[in-house]
């Protein structure tokens, strides 16, 4: 059995749009952006519940991201969704200026992120979006594990007065966190302790790190199981803690293996406790069509990835 | 601060341009062109049309100004000493190292001034903000206007017209886009380089009321900035003609003083055209 039982299956980006409608209810300045996919990102629930709050802007992300400086710069809290590529790479240098740069609270929530958007195909799999947010000065970038912490963190986000980049997925996954979990930008949950190798993982690939650790486990292998769900600022004490104790590392994202989570946890690494450290993520690659499943395991991000480079980099703890 | 009639906002737009000539002498780098040809349009904004308060920057009942072709901030630097946002002293360090006048603009809270809500420089993104500010204000219930300033150049860009569109599409009516129509860009003139015309029928189709005057002429742009005000129902666009240079006989209506700063010679030359007035200089040299 795995350590953490799955209570029901829901999306990530359901979690997103309920908590929108909460906050619109306790915050009268929390405002919406709609960019047309509002039924897909599930901002239509916001939109219905508090239809003055709600701005479309048609399918023109660019002007979305400008907006919402703007709206941040009259005070307002707004909230600009579209799906991941759409609302990173596309609008990127609105972002950096309007948002980043121009140091405005604006939250960026998308949806529809990783390979595991599935049958769109490569044009809809946002695989570099943590990697073109991070480089950005100013910004956060979060990813939840589960449909709870979605809801948590998006509930966070209003008093996190700092550009925030936030990435959800579209399909039901398994929600497994307790609804009463704490939750705090930048300090990651140690959900499975372990002394021989720790899985640094994020979103989706931390259900995947805890399958993971239960076949690793049946192996004698003792896994520590840690959820990076803020990926900028990264939570150093707890690297460098897990890297000491358990000295070797795997990380796991549904995401380019170039700048991602993986990256981030190596560039501190490697300046701080230079540990040996596996990459589970897409490798310099762009996807295809497929399910899901399918995709995770063709591409490499799937628990069977996690457990075979688990095995490699403990040959490599070994060694060192 | 009482506004100024038309023969100070002249003078004033004297003095702001002397100011750009010693500041882009001293900083040896920067635009003179587009600044200079909007001395009357800066001058008319800060001294009689925008309700600000340069002691509290960020008084909520303030107008909020967007410069969205943030090169030409050489021109907002000069006016925001004018009205006292920052000593006047300071336009010596544009675009000088731990300076706060940047080469492009930026707010106090990054590494800017006080006055500036936003960061601009990459083109076109000054629209969507302002249309933003305007739809929060206006969520509010607040009188506060939005003004956003276009060079004509940067409507090249298409995230100009997706603004539109939203703009036209909320009825934005507490918003002014004003244009600098001047017709010059670097690689040369507007319609060379891509043809904007017919302008007034683009922004009509975009569903905005759409004004012309000279921008050069103090008394002209602000009559149309008042008429502009009264405009109910859809936001309103001021086509602003202006020439680029303005003031300075070698410059005047020459692209090619789009993106470069006279040198000392020039600079002379610029001044000596350019009487002194009853405001007096930051800097004499």
């Amino acid at each position: 059995m795995p350590k953490y039982q799955i209570k029901e299956h829901k999306a990530t980006r359901l979690g997103f749009g309920e908590a929108l409608v909460e906050l619109g209810h306790e915050n009268p300045n929390v405002v919406v952006l709609g960019g047309d996919v509002t039924g897909s990102v599930r901002t239509d629930l916001f939109m219905k519940a508090f239809p003055d709050r709600f701005f479309s802007v048609g399918i023109a992300e660019q002007d979305m991201m400008g907006t919402a400086a703007g709206l941040a710069v009259a005070g307002k809290i707004p909230f600009a969704s579209a799906y991941g590529e759409f609302a990173t790479g596309r609008p990127f240098d609105q972002i950096r200026q309007s948002i980043a740069y121009s140091r405005l609270p604006v939250k960026i929530c998308a949806s529809h992120c990783g390979i595991t958007v599935g049958q769109d195909g490569a044009t809809h799999q946002s695989l570099e979006d943590i990697a073109i947010m991070r480089v950005l000065p100013h910004m956060t970038v979060a990813s939840p594990c589960d449909y709870h912490q979605a809801k948590k963190m998006v509930k966070a986000s209003i008093n996190w007065n700092h550009p925030i980049y936030i990435r959800f997925f579209r399909d039901n996954s398994p929600v497994f966190t307790d609804a009463n979990a704490q939750f705090q930008f930048g300090k990651a949950d140690t959900l499975i302790d372990g002394s021989d190798v720790t899985v640094i993982a994020c979103g989706l690939q931390v259900w995947e790190a805890i399958l993971a650790e239960e076949i690793l486990s049946n192996q004698g292998i003792s896994v520590r199981v840690i959820n990076m769900h803020t990926i900028k600022p990264l939570d150093a004490d707890t690297i460098i803690r897990t890297a000491k104790e358990t000295g070797a590392i795997v990380t796991a994202e549904d995401h380019q293996k170039h700048g991602g989570l993986g990256s981030a946890v190596a560039e501190f690494l490697s300046q701080n406790l230079p540990t040996p450290q596996e990459f589970v993520a897409v490798n310099d690659t762009f996807g295809e069509s497929g399910l899901g499943e399918e995709l995770m395991k063709k591409y490499g991000t799937d628990k069977d990835a996690i457990v075979k480079a688990v095995h490699k980099v403990l040959k490599r703890k070994k060694s060192s | 601060m009482k506004s100024f009639e038309t023969s100070e906002l002249k003078e004033m737009a004297r003095q702001i341009r002397r100011d750009i000539i010693k500041m882009l002498m001293i900083s040896k780098s920067g635009h003179s062109g587009g600044p200079l040809g909007l001395a009357e349009v800066f001058s008319s904004l800060y001294f009689n049309i925008l309700n600000i308060d340069p002691k509290d920057p960020k008084w909520e009942e303030r107008d909020y100004f967007f410069l969205s072709a943030g090169h030409l901030c050489p021109v907002w630097y000069a006016t925001l000493a004018r009205r006292g946002y920052i000593p006047l002293s300071e336009l010596t360090t544009l675009r000088k190292i731990n300076g706060r006048l940047q080469g492009h603009p930026a707010p106090a809270h990054t590494h800017g001034i006080p006055g500036i809500e936003l960061a601009s420089g990459a083109l076109g993104q000054g629209l969507s903000v302002a249309v933003g500010c305007a739809l929060g204000l206006r969520l509010d219930k607040k009188p506060n206007r939005v003004y956003v300033l276009l060079g004509d150049g940067e409507l090249d860009e298409g995230q100009i017209w997706e603004a539109a569109m939203t703009a036209g599409h909320h009825k934005v009516d507490n918003l002014i886009a004003i244009v600098d129509r001047n017709y010059c860009q670097i690689d040369g003139r507007t319609d060379k380089v891509m043809e904007l015309e017919p302008l007034v029928d683009k922004w009509k189709s975009f569903n905005w009321n759409v004004l012309e005057c000279n921008g050069n002429n103090v008394e002209n742009f602000v009559l149309t900035i008042k008429r502009a005000q009264s405009l109910k129902g859809k936001p309103t666009v001021v086509l602003a003609r202006t020439f680029m240079g303005k003031g300075v006989s070698f410059m005047e209506d020459d692209y090619k003083w789009h993106g470069v700063p006279p040198n000392e010679e020039q600079g002379k030359q610029a001044l000596s055209e350019l009487a002194p007035t009853k405001f007096g200089d930051f800097i004499e040299f």
